[in-house]
């Protein structure tokens, strides 16, 4: 009995160390406090992290592998749903379509450097320019997805009305599969050239003017200064500006769903897309197939996201 | 201190939930976020109240769309106890899960085999009653009849007098049919009529059900007929970018004078600025001579999740819908037909002329999108909308839907 309570006693110090001020009672805490300190600090973040990214991730790639309804038993298939979609001329359309989104995205970079350069000018009212230009940026991808559709609506849209009056066709641009992936990408263009060019407004500002005002004193002009000097102070902005048009281009999903529906016949289906329909939509659930597709977009997702934080880990280091 | 806060909480919050499902009151899930049916739904909830006074009423009113995904939560993690939806292969998934409760029994002690007769066929599965039918529609061809009688066109009867009326229709200037395919369910009523008088209602179920190939000759001859409506462009341009709304003001301002449709059309029609006289209504016109008429009737019914806290008052509140004074005062509000053959008869002239049809058709199929698996409807549905688009490529879209079929039916 007597032993017993002196380990009580022991473990209760130990809590109570933990727990509050250290005591002097306690060995193991002051003993590993500073290797034990860091974990704790960050063991908050580490569980949200894992509940709401890591363990995700795992789970999605398990249920890959089974044939499951949402509802029902699982079956367990193996590479079935892989095999599948290596045969599934939906999944190659939304392959394609991705890829078509990551390359035409990447114009809202260049695009979204234009008009800072052209907003990044002391004029009476040049704030009110650049909110209207941000504005795009501002409403919802849903609101943006039926303006674009109204825009392009055949028979009263005004893009269709134009193109009626100059070639004498109508076009509906959302029901031809020739067009329609252009069609929403340009609809996609239009707020992210406003979130690219935000970027590069704050980078302008932060631009040295010594530099500038020697390399003009050199004689660079137009291109060669912006070239030369400007860009290279960009790099950063450049850097961040990449990195959200592309993460923003594979998960390219509102502006489909709210434009086409996929359509017409699945032709403008990206990959997001393609698992929410096989998932999670009205004639899907198909959780395996989904998650299979969510797999592969993960992957994919993967080599970008590895590049970058491989880039910053590097701009790090040499710093 | 904090613990105790925290207990409290959980505890509150355990009330709260708890406090959603007393005894005694019944909580309903349903999807009538459309003004008719909200009304019809109200409506029928009065008058259960006035029947059963004791039973308390939790109505719990959804987004159409956003149902059809809701369901499956609720259902599997805190059923209500009476739920709305559809018959036939809709309800099969919840079914074989379990989680909608066999009804036979409401069904024999209140004799509704006889009076819910033409509903029959889509409540069953495996044998047993799974719902509750109160309303179903007719679907045909609503055309403008001042514009036929202007053309001088005789409402057609076969198909050689359609694709006769189409010819002239489209040699005024009119483009013969309105649709919008954007859903892509207005082509399944295509599908399923074209199918229907080609092959007939057993084929047409054999196919739904994944007994038959979609490469067989048969389906082939249902499409050889689609496209003499399709290669002639007797269908809206652009269809595939307008949803079924959309395509109503082309009907309305007379750009395409004819509608396959379903009898809610109707009310939009009325709401576009036209008068009962401008619209007829037409069965969907014979092409295989000999062959019996059955047309598309979607039946909608409410059901009992297998995991309803007080079923006794669900089955109180199917046992009230079946009747046949319950479904008349609805379907007057609704619009629509009631299922119960002893209900009274509408004054709407398209309801009747719709009561005449179902009365006298051979067999009701649902709808493609309910009669086959929702997978392959999906599947399906986007090939009849390709089809209609690129009439050329029949060949490769049926080769496509039949590796579907393969799949999906194992």
């Amino acid at each position: 009995m007597p032993a017993l309570s002196s380990t009580h006693i022991n473990i209760l110090s130990k809590v109570a160390a933990m727990s509050s001020t250290v005591s002097a009672t306690s060995g193991f805490w002051k003993r590993n406090q500073q290797r034990l300190a860091p974990w704790l600090f960050l063991a908050p973040g580490m569980i949200m992290f894992s509940i709401y990214v890591i363990i995700p991730i795992f789970q999605s790639i398990w249920i890959s592998f089974y044939d499951w309804d949402g509802l029902g038993p699982k079956t367990w298939i193996g590479l079935g749903n892989y095999a599948e979609l290596l045969d599934d001329e939906a999944f190659y359309t939304s392959l394609k379509n991705n890829i078509l989104w990551l390359v035409l995205y990447l114009l809202a970079v260049p695009a979204g450097l234009a008009v800072a350069l052209f907003l990044n000018q002391t004029v009476a009212g040049i704030r009110l320019y650049k909110s209207l230009f941000f504005f795009p940026f501002v409403i919802s991808q849903v609101v943006v997805g039926l303006i674009f559709t109204w825009f392009y609506a055949p028979d009263f849209g005004l893009l269709s009305a134009l193109i009626k009056t100059l070639t004498g066709e109508n076009v509906a641009i959302l029901a031809d599969e020739r067009y329609v992936t252009l069609g929403i990408i340009a609809a996609g263009l239009w707020p992210q050239i406003a979130y690219c060019m935000i970027l590069y407004l704050t980078g302008l500002n932060n631009i040295n003017p010594e530099q500038v005002e020697a390399a003009r004193m050199d004689g660079a002009r137009g291109w060669s200064l912006l070239w030369n000097i400007i860009l290279p102070q960009l790099g950063p902005a450049t850097f961040i500006a990449i990195v959200v048009t592309v993460i923003g281009a594979l998960r390219s999903f509102d502006l489909v769903s709210i434009m086409t529906d996929g359509g017409p016949y699945g032709s403008s289906r990206v990959l997001s897309f393609y698992m929410y329909e096989q998932a999670l939509s009205e004639y899907g659930y198909r959780m395996g197939y989904g998650a299979a597709i969510a797999v592969v977009l993960f992957m994919i997702m993967m080599v970008f996201i590895t590049l970058f934080i491989v880039r910053m880990l590097m701009r790090e280091r040499h710093a | 201190m904090f613990s105790f806060k925290a207990a409290t909480g959980l505890a509150l919050g355990y009330a709260l939930t708890m406090s959603a499902a007393f005894a005694g009151e019944l909580v309903i899930n349903s999807d009538q976020s459309d003004p008719a049916p909200k009304k019809a739904m109200e409506t029928l909830l009065e008058g259960f109240k006035a029947a059963h006074p004791e039973v308390t009423i939790k109505w719990n009113n959804f987004d159409h769309e956003g149902y059809k995904s809701a369901i499956r939560n609720f259902l599997t993690a805190d059923a209500p106890d009476v739920v709305s939806w559809y018959s036939g292969n809709r309800m099969a998934p919840f079914v074989k899960a379990g989680l909608f409760e066999d009804v036979t029994d409401l069904w024999t002690e209140n004799k509704l085999d006889d009076q819910l007769k033409s509903a029959v066929k889509s409540m069953e599965i495996d044998g047993k009653k799974w719902g509750i039918p109160y309303s179903y529609y007719q679907w045909g061809i609503y055309y403008r009849k001042d514009i036929f009688e202007k053309e001088g066109i005789a409402p057609p009867k076969n198909w050689a007098e359609l694709v006769a009326a189409c010819e002239k229709i489209k040699a005024a200037g009119m483009t013969p049919f309105a649709i919008g395919t954007k859903a892509l369910w207005p082509t399944g009523g295509w599908f399923d009529y074209l199918d229907l008088r080609v092959n007939g209602y057993e084929f047409h179920m054999d196919l739904t059900a994944g007994k038959v190939p979609y490469t067989d000759p048969k389906v082939k001859a249902v499409f050889e007929k689609w496209a003499e409506l399709v290669k002639p462009g007797y269908f809206l341009e652009n269809h595939a970018a307008i949803d079924w709304q959309d395509a109503i003001p082309q009907f309305v301002q007379g750009k395409a004078p004819m509608y396959l449709m379903g009898n809610f059309a109707v009310a939009a029609m009325k709401d576009g600025g036209l008068k009962e006289e401008q619209i007829g209504f037409l069965q969907f016109p014979e092409i295989t001579a000999g062959i019996p008429m059955a047309e598309d009737a979607p039946t909608e019914s409410f059901h009992i999740p297998s995991g309803a806290k007080n079923k006794e008052d669900a089955r109180k509140f199917l046992a009230y819908l079946a009747t046949p004074e319950a479904q008349t005062k609805m379907n007057e509000v609704l619009g629509q037909l009631p299922v119960n053959n002893q209900s009274a008869k509408s004054n709407d002239p398209f309801l009747k002329a719709g009561f005449d049809m179902l009365a006298n058709a051979y067999a009701l199929a649902q709808f493609y999108d309910r009669d086959a698996p929702a997978e392959m409807a999906k599947v399906g549905m986007e090939g009849f909308q390709q089809f209609m688009v690129k009439p050329d490529n029949v060949d490769a879209i049926l080769e496509r839907l039949e590796k579907a079929r393969g799949r999906i039916y194992k």
